[in-house]
């Protein structure tokens, strides 16, 4: 297994110390930054696998990252991390190009877990964040544009559903009787969808369902 | 009129200052102007009470003349910044206008009877630009929007007041007698509701800010008493049961889960809804028990009347206590979903599990809280769960289709 190679962008100190002493060995910190201009300079300097983000931070917070780095090309990626679980930021992180979403109050070998799946390029969906993308492309039955961006299937629904009652993807894969690797797929096509649907009502519902 | 802003504040520090003509700013010989700021006032007021002046017997012109002798020159540098001519066209305007007015009615050559309205008009224009300190800064900005803004109020007093005097002409013939008083009374009234009119404006606007402070105020209190109440009193609760790790990460779980609450969660009725009522209900034994509980809610429906919806309700807080008491799991799930004509309700841990046949059936309240409690309101319960996989109680119900 190799060992990946993480950047944490926060700007509570006492955060970073904390998730870098929780990490496993699997894992090693290349580096921190506590804002935008630091985030983005260190992600340049040190082409990290994986970069933990911080959704709230001064200077245009994690979307800002996102934006300054995905829009010029770079193939890093992110994984957001918030103590928010409002929709409008977890919502707007995923669309920003994010490719996971989990809460602050993670354990450290979730954490860990998530790291290792985005960086090998799956998606990792905490159940909240299932919720409300189920909530999202349930709530409207407005003719969507592109059928096959703007709707779940089935097996994507059942999946997310699983997610969202708390099961590991081991879990599911063993209730639905698929292997691990299709869950991941199922679950990357999924967010390929919530980032690339062009619903305006994704960002709408988000912004209008400010629940926790 | 940036000017203006100098000449106040030096007048502040020495009170007994000159009356001086500034260079700047000045329409005519800067006397208003000097005066204004000697009076604290607006320059605009001393130059409508100079032109209303020189209406009656040409008090005001005298008066300009004589001021403007008396009073030296502002030293100023360099070349004499040029004059506004189309203010000055403006009060020339009004000034004219109201010659006219007094030609027409004849009232100027009753100067007695003009005096009154004349010092009238003074005194409200003073008391209009005292009552609003805002539109000041606004003059002082942009003096010359502000200008045109008045000259349209000015104008439109001004065709009152004429129209008003072409009518009386026009019917003096038979109301020769009544006319004159007639004619004032239309003037007065005329004359101070144009005059009174952003006096009002000004009183409501400030009115209003004095509100919007007041609630912002408000907010800041209730912020303040928010976070005293409870963050405060938290932590400090904190520091002195530091030694027993379980109960301060009860506390912080319960203080983070108000906060939450307060601050994302629209303020909602946890008797009126499923998933706030799910909310509810976990945030609840979470307290009790100390337990994590994840909940995460998809879809919504209001209560049912007949309490089926309700009896759910009772059936997963049995369902969390039991996972809370003797799954030994450190956090549990709960999953509420409302879709089509379905309730469910997922409480899940990965706790230790139990062997269900071996369970006698009255125990964990499985058979009559749960199962029981479900079946007799037309819903059902599973529970699945196996030693060392965890356990996980699931509810279905029936919902009638909004």
């Amino acid at each position: 297994m190799n060992v990946i190679r993480v950047l944490i962008v926060d700007d509570h100190r006492l955060f970073r110390s904390g998730v870098r002493a929780e990490l496993g060995d699997s894992i090693q910190v290349v580096g921190e930054a506590e804002d935008v201009e630091t985030a983005v300079r260190a992600i340049s300097e040190l082409q990290p696998d994986v970069v933990l983000l911080d959704v709230h931070m001064p200077g245009g917070g994690g979307q800002e990252v996102l934006r300054r780095v995905l829009g010029s090309g770079s193939q890093v990626r992110f994984l957001a991390l918030s103590v928010s679980d409002a929709a409008e930021d977890v919502i707007g992180v995923i669309r920003g190009g994010a490719r996971g979403y989990v809460t602050k109050n993670i354990s450290g070998r979730e954490l860990t877990d998530a790291i290792r799946r985005v960086a090998e390029g799956d998606a990792v969906f905490s159940p909240r964040l299932a919720g409300f993308v189920l909530d999202a492309f349930a709530s409207s039955e407005a003719p969507s544009i592109d059928p096959e961006l703007d709707s779940l299937t089935q097996r994507e629904r059942e999946v997310l559903r699983l997610i969202a009652r708390g099961y590991a993807y081991k879990e599911i894969a063993k209730e639905l009787f698929i292997s691990v690797k299709t869950v991941e797929t199922h679950v990357s096509s999924v967010l390929r969808k919530l980032q690339l649907s062009n619903r305006h009502e994704l960002s709408r519902w988000a912004t209008a369902r400010r629940l926790v | 009129m940036a000017d203006q802003k100098t000449l106040a504040e030096p007048g502040g520090d020495a009170p007994y200052r000159r009356l001086m003509r500034p260079m700047e700013g000045r329409l005519l010989g800067g006397v208003a102007q000097g005066l204004a700021a000697q009076l604290k006032l607006d320059p605009v007021v001393i130059r409508l009470m100079f032109v209303l002046l020189s209406v009656v017997e040409g008090v005001g012109v005298v008066a300009y003349a004589v001021l403007w002798m008396i009073s030296p020159r502002e030293p100023y540098e360099g070349r004499p910044p040029a004059r506004d001519w189309s203010q000055l066209a403006a009060f020339s305007a009004i000034g004219v206008a109201l010659l006219a007015f007094g030609w027409l009615t004849g009232a100027s050559k009753g100067g007695i009877g003009v005096l009154p309205f004349a010092v009238g008009g003074i005194g409200a224009l003073i008391l209009w630009q005292q009552a609003d300190p805002e539109r000041r800064k606004g003059w002082v900005s942009g003096a010359t929007t502000s200008i045109r803004k008045n000259r349209a109020r000015t104008l439109l007093g001004v065709a009152l007041v004429v129209g008003g005097a072409a009518g009386f002409l026009v019917i003096e013939g038979r109301l020769a007698e009544a006319g004159q008083g007639l004619l004032f009374t239309a003037v007065v009234v005329g004359g101070l509701a144009v005059i009174a009119a952003p006096w009002l404006a000004g009183l409501w606007k400030e009115l209003q800010l004095e509100r919007r402070e007041r609630i912002r105020q408000e907010e800041r209190a209730e912020v303040a008493a928010m976070i005293h109440d409870s963050v405060l009193h938290t932590l400090t609760i904190i520091q002195r049961v530091a030694h027993d790790p379980r109960e301060v990460s009860r506390l912080a779980r319960a203080q983070e889960r108000d906060l939450r609450n307060w601050l994302y969660q629209p303020a909602q009725d946890a008797d009126a809804t499923l998933a706030a009522a799910v909310r509810r209900i976990a945030a609840e034994e979470e307290d009790a028990h100390g337990v994590a509980i994840e909940v995460v809610c998809v879809g919504d429906v209001e209560l049912d009347a007949e309490g089926r919806l309700a009896a759910m309700l009772k059936a997963s807080r049995q369902a969390m206590v039991n996972a809370a008491k003797y799954s030994g799991s450190p956090s549990i799930s709960v999953y509420a979903e409302v879709e089509g004509e379905e309730a469910t309700i997922f409480v899940k841990d990965r706790g230790k599990g139990f062997d269900l046949d071996a369970v006698p059936a009255d125990r964990m309240g499985i058979r009559e809280s749960i199962v029981g409690r479900m079946e007799r309101h037309g819903g059902t319960a599973r529970v699945r769960t196996e030693p060392g996989e965890g356990t996980e109680v699931m509810l279905t119900m029936k919902v009638a289709k909004e």
